[in-house]
């Protein structure tokens, strides 16, 4: 019997781990743990795998804002409409429907701040039911997801204690 | 001057440790992988660092109670409450100790008149041999056995009983094997007490919180016919991952606590106020920390077991604390060879068990108190060290 809870936990703060090395960790079987890892895809609790970047240390140049959409709930939809249509957008990195003086936040990653701008104002303005908004650029990534980007972690213990 | 003559006999009498050599070399070698280290890995909890922090700020920069802030033993005593389901009264029977080794110390001082036999269960914590000896008892060595789990039997126990008996210094879940002594084991050592009504129990539960069978820790303050001469040696050190702070404390009844808080008060004062008021954070709120590190740590246990039997090597399943104890014999090495030798060629930092008493010669202490990085690595190349010492490529 695989811990649901315990496997995802574990795959969340390390998704390279393999089916073989999780199976030693959580003292199950490779095969139990493939097939839960299987089961949880089919049912669309894990949706996919990727990697944390400082792309701040590399030669891409981006921006990234978050912007603050205030709304009109559409009839029969509320929010949905336009949140799936700012979804389609790939630059749109992440949609949140959220309480507070706006209703959708979602972050926007883009090569410059004319882009941003262009952006707001030419597709998210023009939308209807979309009363107002509010950008802010990232200035500096402290924590993304769990992860300090840059973390110390120096040991500081001694080489043996008994 | 013949510095000798001006050294006390009893403190010339307390050998040096047993791996003193392996010890200065291990601690000059550079990058290595420690899997020699009896602490935490994690820093302290930042909810508990911070409330360290503002205790500071706020101008708590001072003494404390001798026995401690009354605050911090209402805490301790709320913990063990929530814990163990027993109620002490935080007034009189906790005392706030400089960690849990100030706690073997006290004991030892406010119990023994010269000559007292003390029960020590190996192998075993370093310090429980010297306090003994340093306080002018005699130190009785019981040992547990790896058929037995390194679980103390209670025939074992009785076979050292005399009528010299002060008391017995227990120590699970055990560093440095891992053993725990669940309620069921536990039970057959307190029927052996409940027979000699005159010995006191020191039970040193500093891992308590660190058991990978049972759900919820068992005690001997559990034990309602032994409980008026039980003594539990507790901290916050391995659980919350506070080592550095040096704060642990002492449980009991007043009786076996007004003498301890006697010795404290003269030779400690008190124990460092910020540490007091940071562990008050960590009683009541440090639950979901401690369960986060105990699930990392039984995952590295795993990898650990597994890397071991990989390389081939004999080992009982720990069960607690953070320490495995596999066995070397058979390889034509003894212990303090096998780790200087795995040391020099594969740079990994390991502890021979005989560190911990006799009879800990033929095996060595591996902690996972390491990054899971680390730990992979190093049972990599423990397969490989053994391979290598079966084909005679190793001298």
């Amino acid at each position: 019997m695989v811990n649901r809870m315990e496997l995802l936990d574990l795959i969340k703060r390390d998704a390279t781990l393999t089916p073989k090395e999780i199976a030693v960790m959580m003292g199950n079987t490779e095969a139990e743990i493939s097939a839960e890892i299987e089961a949880l895809t089919d049912e669309h609790i894990i949706l996919g795998k990727t990697t944390q970047i400082n792309w701040e240390k590399t030669e891409k140049e981006s921006v990234v804002a978050m912007i603050e959409i205030k709304l009109t709930p559409m009839r029969n939809q509320g929010y949905n409409h336009i949140a799936n249509i700012l979804c389609k957008y790939e630059k749109v990195t992440s949609c949140y429907l959220a309480s507070g003086d706006y209703d959708l936040i979602i972050m926007y990653e883009d090569k410059n701040l004319h882009a941003v701008a262009s952006f707001v104002s030419d597709k998210v303005a023009p939308l209807e039911g979309v009363l107002s908004t509010k950008t802010h650029f990232i200035l500096k990534k402290y924590k993304i997801d769990g992860i300090v980007f840059e973390g110390d972690e120096e040991d500081r213990r001694q080489t043996i204690i008994l | 001057m013949e510095y000798n003559d001006k050294i006390s006999t009893v403190v010339q009498n307390v050998p040096p440790s047993a791996i003193r050599r392996f010890f200065d070399l291990a601690s000059e070698m550079k990058d290595v992988i420690s899997l020699s280290i009896g602490e935490p890995d994690f820093v302290t909890p930042w909810s508990i660092r911070e409330a360290g922090i503002n205790s500071l700020v706020d101008g708590y920069t001072h003494y404390s109670p001798n026995a401690g802030y009354i605050e911090s033993r209402r805490a301790i005593c709320s913990y063990i409450n929530k814990r163990y389901g027993i109620e002490y009264n935080p007034t009189n029977e906790v005392l706030i100790t400089v960690g849990g080794s100030e706690g073997l110390d006290l004991a030892a001082r406010a119990l023994i008149n010269p000559g007292d036999e003390v029960i020590i269960v190996e192998p075993c914590f370093v310090a429980y041999k010297a306090t003994v000896m340093f306080a002018h008892g005699v130190p009785v060595v019981c040992e547990t056995k790896p058929e037995n789990d390194f679980k103390l039997q209670p025939e074992e126990l009785e076979a050292v009983i005399t009528e010299k008996t002060k008391y017995i210094i227990l120590g699970y879940p055990s560093n440095p094997t891992g053993a725990v002594m669940t309620k069921d084991d536990l039970k057959k050592i307190v029927d052996v007490l409940v027979k000699h009504p005159d010995i006191i129990v020191i039970s040193d539960e500093l891992y308590a919180e660190l058991n990978y069978v049972e759900d919820q820790p068992s005690s001997l303050i559990q034990f309602p016919e032994i409980r008026d001469r039980v003594v539990m040696i507790n901290g916050f050190s391995k659980s919350f991952a506070m080592t550095g702070w040096r704060l642990g404390y002492v449980i009991g009844p007043k009786e076996l606590v007004a003498p301890m808080t006697k010795i404290h008060q003269y030779c400690i004062m008190s124990s460092p106020s910020t540490a007091q008021l940071a562990i008050i954070e960590a009683a009541y709120n440090g639950e979901e920390d401690v369960k986060m590190m105990r699930d990392e740590y039984n995952h590295r246990r795993r990898v650990i077991i597994d890397g071991l039997k990989n390389a081939g090597l004999d080992c009982f399943t720990p069960s607690g604390a953070f320490y495995a104890f596999p066995c070397i014999k058979g390889l034509g090495l003894t212990s303090e060879e096998f780790c200087e030798k795995f040391l020099m060629s594969k740079s990994v930092a390991i502890v021979p068990g005989n560190a911990f008493g006799a009879c800990g010669e033929g095996y060595v202490r591996i902690s996972y108190a390491a990054s899971m990085k680390d730990i992979k690595t190093a049972m990599e190349r423990l397969a490989e060290f053994v391979a290598e010492l079966k084909e005679g490529k190793i001298k």
